[in-house]
């Protein structure tokens, strides 16, 4: 075990870059090593961009060699989810059908990214078009739970998730749309907040479904998340979903927090039947330990929960087919010719046919139907009504609580292959993390510990109302504290030493 | 070639109902969901950003002009403007439109339930129901290679240029139109023209209906008469014919249409509901793609952009700075003018009430102003082939106007000068000068000329002294002549009396 730059957490590698004891082209280089070391274990980049993260590295110490006054985080390396947009960078958000595409432009969080100066290391591996729970549907192969190398790092997100649990990045970008942030953190150990919908530019995120996507931080501390959420959130003229409001710091809600006088309402219908015995008794020992620390815990209930995966499987496919559409091969990425030639129709067809995996030809399809005249209403319009139920049950828990919690997801990692023949069981595993979504409100997910039974990261999720992502930094970094004081170490000091592990790597995936 | 029935005949069998759905491309300065700037033509996929071509993570912003320009035109249409409007996506593979659905509106239009009035060329007033305005973005433009005709059936290969993709359009439905009769062609072409007027008048579209800035798809079906005390027949299939690029062929489109579907019907055939092209040159239409009601283009709210809300104040705001409608306009002009329906009818059918104005406010009486435009202006441009308006300006017409009332010109001197304004030698007061056009009013010059006459002449002298002042014509033509028409024919018979009785016997 080293203690290397890759160790360090984004804000304690910031402070060295800052007073110069490192440069950003040794940062960077740390992880580009760490990212060789393992990446044949964990598969956790679809991209490695080596040559543009040192130039930049080296840019960033040139500009503070001259004392150019730099952006607390300039020069600390950072990876990308593969969703999101990056010029000059390949992007493909897991898919066959964006193999090798190169896009002109760069999402809004890429340019304020630039703007502050972080080193992009590369592009992580995701489910295709964010489809899944596990990155077993990305067209690239599945990336590997660094705790456990057979097991799920999560999904969609799990290229970043795993990235950052395993020292590669500091921090990463994610994206949620029922879970795809906060579900990884959950079984990887690490930290993850998906804002307020309209919180953080949708502008150059390839869209899975418009009304519940949102770009969110991954870190393995509760303060590296506010410290990146701070710097790619705020209104973006260039997406009219964006808010307008000023947003105050999130990083200092971190060192603000304080639980005393806290009105935590336990959701009671997300614990019980289907969750992990280990999984609830991290998430009693949570609670017990914040109101310990002054917290007021109560329950608080949403009976149309039991209703929101039903509705998530027809909104977000339904958005999802139209979304998708644009993928024919006429302006960008893939194009397969069919046999003896054919119209446009023919070359489309036999494009989409080949550019897109199994599962997202099954939610094009779903949604395809439940958009359908004569099914519309029964299906899309039932499902938004429901939508509405889902928000008002919050808007009611929230009179009686200022934050409500749950565990993040009812499993500790699942093996890999263990759900991809029953896609529904796969879907279910994100029944705690969907209604956050349909709701558009924050949610975060920090680590609670290991459970008992099977020694795996269990991650605890709090939910705030729209606008009120503060509170959650603040209640996740209170939390954070009282368990690595109560442990005498951070969790993922915990985690397998990959560099040992390497000659264990699975064949498939292997970049 | 189609067999097509007598127009007469066919109305005796049939009622012809319409329905009219007219695209209108706005003039604003961007694009509807992008800053790409609205100009196309030049090279092709040149005027783009990733949001025109449907790039991955690319996402629309509403254009607010184009937003102010829609309810604009949905006031002046007599549209309820909603409170609350909603785009949605229309989703349809189709290689011009770029993400492979088209942000349009959908059952949230932001205008609704209006009518339009329009006159028919016979004076005939009609009201056309408008059912709703909606604001969408226009497609791509495909060109067809290698094949015989242009259009995708047998060419080789086609090619997109999106630079139109992402146009700010407006789409004008119409309710159903019954009641126009041996009028509906007629009607057609009235409605088009008095929504350009409209669009024209508002300042928010070139309205050039050769360069597709307004576009009219017109539905027509035929319902089968039944004798009085019978309940009406059901309505007939509908076709919807496109690419109808003037307001002649609206006409003759409609014309045609009746025409052939009453022959199809009449010989117990059925119409298929279809597209159909309009062929400008050969006067027809022919059969494009099979159109059904059940066509399901999947549409739902678009969930990337928020609803149109506009406010009560920026509503009022537009309605204020509207426009008078082109109908009442015409009621007021009229009446204010004093001119007869026929006078009027005329001008209207010139198009060059606005020229009128334009010369009335230049100071000259309305009745002169309509006779120059009308007659002689526009006869030149008829036989030059050029459009009237751009001959002379409403000023010069009124200056020449005041040359005549004066008394400095003659009509026939009047339109000599015309010549030489609309030849660019000038103001009308420069041809004049320079052509020494004006009439001479010097009594002494205009004398010797009459005596020289009437010497020249005893036995019309003699006649004129008996009292046959009739016989006095054929001195003034001879004195108008002498003076090269430069003389005031009035003033020459006042004075050719006066000298028959002061010349000495």
């Amino acid at each position: 075990m080293t203690s290397d730059l890759t160790r360090l957490t984004a804000d304690a590698l910031a402070s060295k870059l800052a007073s110069k004891e490192v440069s950003s082209v040794e940062a960077t280089q740390a992880h580009l090593d760490r990212i060789a070391a393992v990446e044949g274990a964990v598969h956790a980049f679809l991209h490695v961009a080596s040559d543009s993260a040192l130039a930049e590295a080296a840019d960033i110490d040139r500009r503070r060699a001259a004392g150019e006054q730099l952006h607390p985080l300039a020069g600390v390396p950072i990876a990308i989810k593969d969703v999101i947009v990056t010029k000059g960078m390949p992007t493909t958000s897991g898919s066959k059908i964006l193999e090798g595409w190169v896009p002109p432009y760069d999402a809004t969080v890429m340019t304020k990214l630039r703007a502050a100066g972080l080193v992009s290391l590369g592009k992580t591996n995701m489910d295709e078009f964010a489809m899944g729970s596990s990155t077993e549907h990305s067209a690239y192969g599945p990336t590997h739970n660094p705790w456990d190398l057979e097991r799920i790092p999560g999904g969609s997100g799990g290229g970043s998730a795993a990235a950052v649990a395993a020292f590669e990045a500091p921090f990463a970008l994610g994206s949620d749309t029922g879970g795809s942030i906060r579900q990884p953190a959950h079984v990887t150990g690490t930290v993850g907040l998906k804002p307020t919908y309209g919180g953080v530019s949708r502008y150059g995120a390839i869209a899975l479904a418009s009304s519940l996507d949102q770009i969110g931080p991954v870190s393995r501390t509760v303060l590296d998340s506010a410290l990146l959420h701070d710097v790619i959130g705020g209104h973006d003229p260039r997406d009219s979903t964006s808010l307008t409001d000023v947003w105050p710091s999130f990083a200092e809600a971190v060192r603000n927090a304080d639980v005393a006088g806290l009105r935590i309402g336990v959701i009671k219908e997300l614990q019980g039947d289907g969750f992990q015995p280990g999984v609830m008794e991290r998430f009693r020992e949570a609670l017990a330990l914040l109101e310990a620390a002054g917290a007021i815990i109560t329950e608080v209930e949403l009976p149309s929960v039991e209703h929101a995966i039903a509705a998530y499987y027809l909104i977000m496919p339904a958005e999802a087919s139209s979304n998708l559409a644009k993928f024919d091969s006429v302006r960008f990425g893939l194009r397969v010719n069919p046999k003896g030639g054919g119209t446009v129709e023919d070359v489309m067809s036999a494009t989409r046919e080949q550019g897109f995996g199994a599962e997202t030809k099954r939610r094009i399809i779903l949604g395809t139907y439940a958009l359908s005249a004569g099914y519309y209403d029964a299906y899309y319009g039932s499902a938004q009504k429901v939508r509405t139920l889902v928000q008002r049950d919050f808007a009611a828990a929230f009179a009686n609580a200022d934050v409500l919690v749950s565990p993040t997801a009812p499993t500790t990692a699942f093996k890999l292959g263990e759900k991809t023949g029953n896609p529904l069981s796969m879907y279910l595993n994100d029944i705690a993390t969907i209604p956050a979504n349909l709701a558009g409100i924050p949610g975060i997910s920090v680590p609670a510990g290991l459970a008992a039974e099977d020694g795996l990261p269990v991650g605890i999720q709090f939910l705030a109302p729209a606008r009120e992502d503060a509170r959650l930094y603040g209640v996740a970094a209170a939390l954070e504290a009282l368990l690595e004081q109560k442990w005498g170490h951070t969790l993922l000091s915990q985690a397998p030493d990959l560099s040992s592990s390497e000659m264990n790597a699975t064949d498939e995936g292997a970049v | 070639m189609a067999k097509l029935m007598d127009y007469d005949r066919a109305l005796e069998l049939f009622e012809p109902v319409l329905g009219f759905e007219v695209h209108i491309e706005l003039s604003t300065k961007t694009k509807m969901f992008s800053d790409a700037p609205n100009y196309f033509g030049g090279e092709p996929n040149t005027n783009i950003t990733p949001v025109d071509l449907g790039l991955p993570g690319s996402l629309p912003v509403v254009n607010g002009q184009a937003v102010r320009y829609a309810i604009s035109l949905g006031l002046a249409l007599g549209c309820s403007i909603a409170p609350t409007s909603r785009f949605a996506r229309k989703n349809y593979f189709y290689p011009d439109l770029a993400k492979n659905y088209q942000i349009s509106q959908s059952d949230e239009p932001i205008a609704f339930e209006g009518s339009v009035e329009v006159e028919l060329p016979n004076g005939r007033m009609f009201t056309v129901p408008i059912e709703r305005a909606h604001m969408e973005e226009d497609a791509g433009k495909l060109t067809h290679v290698g094949g015989a005709t242009g259009r995708i059936q047998g060419a080789e290969y086609s090619l997109v240029d999106y630079n139109r993709a992402g146009v700010p359009l407006v789409e004008i439905v119409t309710d159903i139109i019954y009641g126009a009769e041996a009028d509906a062609p007629e009607l057609a072409k009235a409605y088009v023209s008095t929504i350009r007027d409209i669009v024209v008048g508002l300042g928010i579209s070139e309205a050039r209906m050769e360069r597709g800035n307004l576009r009219c798809d017109a539905n027509i079906s035929l319902r089968r008469r039944t004798p009085e005390g019978e309940p009406p027949a059901p309505l007939g299939t509908r076709t919807e014919t496109k690419n109808v690029n003037s307001l002649r062929s609206v006409e003759r489109a409609i014309r045609y249409e009746i025409q052939r579907q009453a022959a199809i019907l009449d010989d117990g055939g059925t119409i298929t509901q279809e597209t159909r092209h309009w062929h400008e040159d050969t006067g027809e239409t022919s059969a494009g793609r099979p159109k059904s009601d059940a066509d399901d283009y999947r549409y739902f709210p678009e969930p990337d952009l928020l609803p149109v809300v506009p406010s009560a104040e920026l509503i009022e705001e537009l309605r204020a700075a509207l426009p008078e409608a082109p109908a009442a306009r015409r009621r007021r002009l009229k009446a204010e003018w004093n001119f007869t329906d026929l006078e009027f009818q005329d001008l209207t059918n010139s198009g060059l009430v606005n020229e009128v104005i334009d010369t009335v406010a230049a100071g000259a009486s309305p009745a002169a102003a309509r006779k120059w435009w009308t007659g002689e202006i526009a006869r030149t441009a008829n036989a030059q082939g050029v459009d009237a308006t751009t001959l002379v300006t409403p000023l010069q017409v009124a200056q020449l106007v005041a040359l005549v009332d004066d008394g400095t010109l003659t009509d026939r001197l009047a339109r000599q000068v015309l010549e030489g304004v609309i030849a660019g030698e000038g103001t009308p007061q420069q041809v004049v000068d320079a052509r020494g056009l004006a009439v001479v009013s010097d009594d002494g010059a205009l004398i010797a000329a009459i005596d020289e006459a009437l010497q020249s002449q005893p036995d019309v002298l003699a006649k004129i002294r008996d009292g046959k002042v009739q016989a006095a014509g054929a001195v003034i033509g001879a004195v108008m002549k002498a003076m090269k028409g430069q003389a005031d024919a009035a003033r020459v018979r006042e004075l050719v009396l006066e000298r028959a009785t002061a010349l000495p016997e």
